[in-house]
């Protein structure tokens, strides 16, 4: 009993010494955090309780933003665009993602190569990219136009569904390359002799990438998803520079209301407001796609094979 | 027992050094517009900074005229910052917002300026005008009015004046065999004409959101005149509702569904001048846009000004309707004014360049040259025998003749009203909206 509470105690202080340590480690990220995310969310907490110009002075107006962004029907219309961006652009990037990852992870030079070419789109800017697709997808001095192709010639971005297709599109094609390098990392990580034990049972290939690979990515589909639907919303300078939320509003998201709001209409309350809709938003889709993920989403499965 | 000494220490240097950090974030979060203001002020180095706009020709002509001032003033400089239009717009009025603006602040008067004023962040010129009268006595009257808020003059009107005007590709009406048009019903006529032929009628950047209102604001001024805009801009209730403001909605959604506009024109910008591109290509027969247009035509249509290719007049009359065919609308003027957070050293380089730099002879000879008409009377003898002699001459004569030159309207407006225009433009454009939900939305923000 007392070797036993003695050693429980041993353990004890040995490992507050190990825990001590590794949360002083944080302390630095914490205070960049704190500094450059708190205190900024708590500064535009306040201001969405104000009425401000983002020229003169400041003048407190209670919950006058708040009532004037939460009736506008512009504030729906955002959401509805900003998660119709983010299905989209998750069932569209997803399963290339994965695809491509499984090809990729095998070691044949060839594929080697073909990754290099591949990764180009992540090395760009989305403003770039979005300059390059806005002259490419021009109705009349744009791709479709210069080699007289007729399926290429559509009005890409002035018609309402069309623009939000592209939108989708440019950023699948931004974005594959990213994920797919996260499923090449994670299937070259699954055990080779769960395929063999797969093989032996006489498994084919196909079968073998729906019983083992695709449960073993598991984790990785959740960390994925998480990246790509938490980081849709923050899809401001592509669409900003592509169609500057048009044509009419059919792809103003909510950063990009945000924007407009506060920075071209003056209104820093409402577009404070927008902002901490944006912010309360994310932390639930986060804390959803965590749970998803049976909460352990950092466990391997890679001993238990 | 060693490790954990170690660790405290290590602990305690983290610590501070994070501290350090946090207090080097806050000074550059408070301190550092002041630094910049007072660092740029330099009563010691006697430089004052200037932002002013990208684009031919006026680029080159403002920074001549800053070499210019700076050859003849080597101990106090101006140094000058370039932007884009659009982005420009948002990046002057950030700045201003954090104590950052420059000394010498570019603008376009009206709504945006005023918003200035209410906040006291530009210097009120009045006083300097009374004492430099001959400053003031040069420049065309009509010009001061964008410049004036609650009788006060906060503003140096610069540059040009530049009504918006009907430009057409001649080569495209000769292939149509058709006429320029003199009326509404004119252009409605036109349309299917030109569209039968493969070639659009109208060129329209229609991303850019003010394009499409300089058409509402023709349509509005040929249909009841200048009264109905000048009620919403008073702050009138319903204004919008106004069957006349109806009318000219449905007018425009008419000549839309009628396909009047180049396919894909909301998907283009006037930034990247693909509209005017489309005009000079002969891929569009007609472009409402701003006299500026003309510069930039001249110098990236190849031959097409210099051929006599491009035709221009003013908006054609409605039918019927009761607005002079003389008035006309655009820009007034540019604006300069003087940051009111600048140092008096500052601020005096600053009138120093309005008084002696600003719209000198040489200036004007630019503006000229470049086929715009400086705000400054008696410029009209000078016109003869330049290049764009025909041209310049009726960009004169319909500023100078016109009964009404109304600002735009997104420049009149206050900010928060013109993003709500332009939002609700874009949607009537766009065929998402009718003329009634436009006016319920837009009687919205009347007098805000």
């Amino acid at each position: 009993m007392t070797a036993a509470v003695r050693g429980a105690s041993r353990t004890g202080t040995s490992r507050a010494g190990r825990t001590g340590s590794v949360t002083w480690m944080a302390l630095p990220a914490l205070v960049f955090f704190i500094a450059f995310g708190v205190l900024p969310l708590l500064g535009v907490l306040g201001l969405s309780f104000t009425r401000w110009d983002g020229i003169g002075a400041i003048h407190p107006a209670g919950f006058d933003s708040w009532r004037k962004v939460l009736v506008d029907p512009g504030l729906p219309h955002a959401l509805y665009v900003t998660f119709l961006v983010m299905i989209l652009s998750w069932l569209v990037q997803t399963p290339a993602s994965i695809l491509i990852g499984v090809f990729l992870a095998s070691h044949a030079r060839y594929r080697g190569v073909l990754a290099v070419l591949f990764f180009i789109p992540l090395l760009l800017s989305s403003a770039a990219i979005a300059v390059a697709y806005k002259a490419l997808l021009d109705p009349n001095f744009g791709l479709g136009a210069g080699l007289q192709i007729g399926f290429l010639s559509q009005d890409w971005l002035g018609e309402d569904k069309l623009a939000v297709g592209v939108v989708v599109f440019i950023v699948s094609w931004q974005f594959i390359p990213f994920h797919s390098l996260i499923y090449q990392g994670a299937v070259r990580q699954i055990p080779r002799s769960m395929y063999e034990a797969a093989e032996i049972d006489g498994a084919g290939r196909i079968r073998q990438f729906w019983s083992v690979t695709l449960p073993q990515l598991k984790y990785t589909i959740v960390t994925s998803s998480t990246l790509m639907v938490v980081g849709s919303l923050t899809f401001f300078d592509l669409i900003f520079v592509l169609t500057a939320g048009g044509p009419g509003d059919a792809t103003r998201v909510l950063a990009l209301d945000m924007y407009k709001t506060g920075f071209q209409a003056n209104l820093m309350g409402p577009a404070s407001a927008i902002a901490v809709i944006l912010v309360l938003v994310a932390f639930a889709l986060a804390i959803i796609l965590r749970r998803i993920g049976g909460g352990g989403a950092a466990d391997s499965q890679l001993e238990g094979a | 027992m060693d490790p954990i000494t170690t660790s405290r220490r290590t602990f305690l240097g983290i610590t501070l050094a994070a501290g350090a950090g946090v207090g080097l974030a806050a000074c550059g979060g408070t301190s550092g517009p002041q630094s910049s203001g007072t660092g740029g002020a330099g009563a010691a180095t006697g430089s004052t900074s200037y932002w002013y706009l990208t684009g031919p020709p006026g680029e080159g002509i403002r920074t001549n005229t800053v070499k210019r001032f700076n050859a003849a003033n080597p101990k106090t400089q101006i140094k000058g910052t370039t932007f884009q239009n659009d982005a420009y717009k948002t990046k002057v009025k950030t700045a201003i917002g954090a104590g950052q603006a420059p000394t010498i602040i570019w603008g376009w008067g009206g709504g945006g300026l005023k918003s200035y004023v209410d906040a006291n962040q530009v210097e009120d010129l009045t006083d300097w005008f009374a004492q430099n009268s001959a400053v003031k006595d040069r420049l065309f009257p009509s010009s001061f009015g964008a410049a004036t808020v609650g009788g006060k003059i906060y503003a140096m009107p610069c540059e040009t004046v530049q009504p918006i005007v009907l430009y057409y590709n001649k080569t495209a009406f000769e292939k149509v065999g058709a006429q320029p048009p003199q009326s509404w019903g004119d252009i409605m006529d036109l349309v299917p004409k030109f569209n039968a032929k493969g070639i659009a009628p109208f060129s329209l950047g229609g991303q850019s959101r003010w394009t499409n209102m300089m058409w509402l604001e023709f349509l509005f001024d040929r249909i009841s005149g200048p009264g109905v805009f000048q009620a919403v801009f008073d702050g009138e209730k319903n204004a919008w509702s106004n069957p006349a403001s109806i009318q000219a909605l449905t007018e425009m959604q008419k000549l839309i569904k009628a396909n009047g506009f180049i396919k894909g024109f909301s998907s283009i910008t006037a930034d990247s001048n693909a509209d005017q591109a489309l005009l000079y290509t002969g891929k569009a027969a007609m472009m409402l846009h701003g006299s500026w247009t003309y510069g930039s035509m001249a110098t990236d249509g190849g031959d097409f000004v210099s051929g006599g290719n491009l035709g221009y007049m003013n908006f054609p009359t409605f039918d019927g309707g009761k607005g002079d065919p003389s008035d006309t609308v655009g820009n007034p003027g540019q604006y300069l004014s003087i940051s009111s957070k600048a140092t008096a050293a500052e601020k005096a380089i600053a009138k120093k360049f309005f008084a002696t730099a600003v719209l000198s002879d040489a200036e004007n000879k630019e503006w000229i040259a470049a086929g715009a008409i400086p705000v400054v009377n008696g410029t009209d003898s000078l016109l003869t025998g330049s290049k764009d002699e025909a041209w310049l001459k009726f960009l004169y004569g319909t500023s100078s003749g016109a009964k009404v030159f109304a600002q735009s309207w997104d420049q009149a407006m206050s900010p928060t009203a013109a993003e709500e225009l332009l939002n609700n433009i874009a949607k009537l454009f766009q065929m998402s909206i009718s003329p009634q939900q436009f006016a319920d939305s837009m009687n919205k923000v009347i007098g805000t």
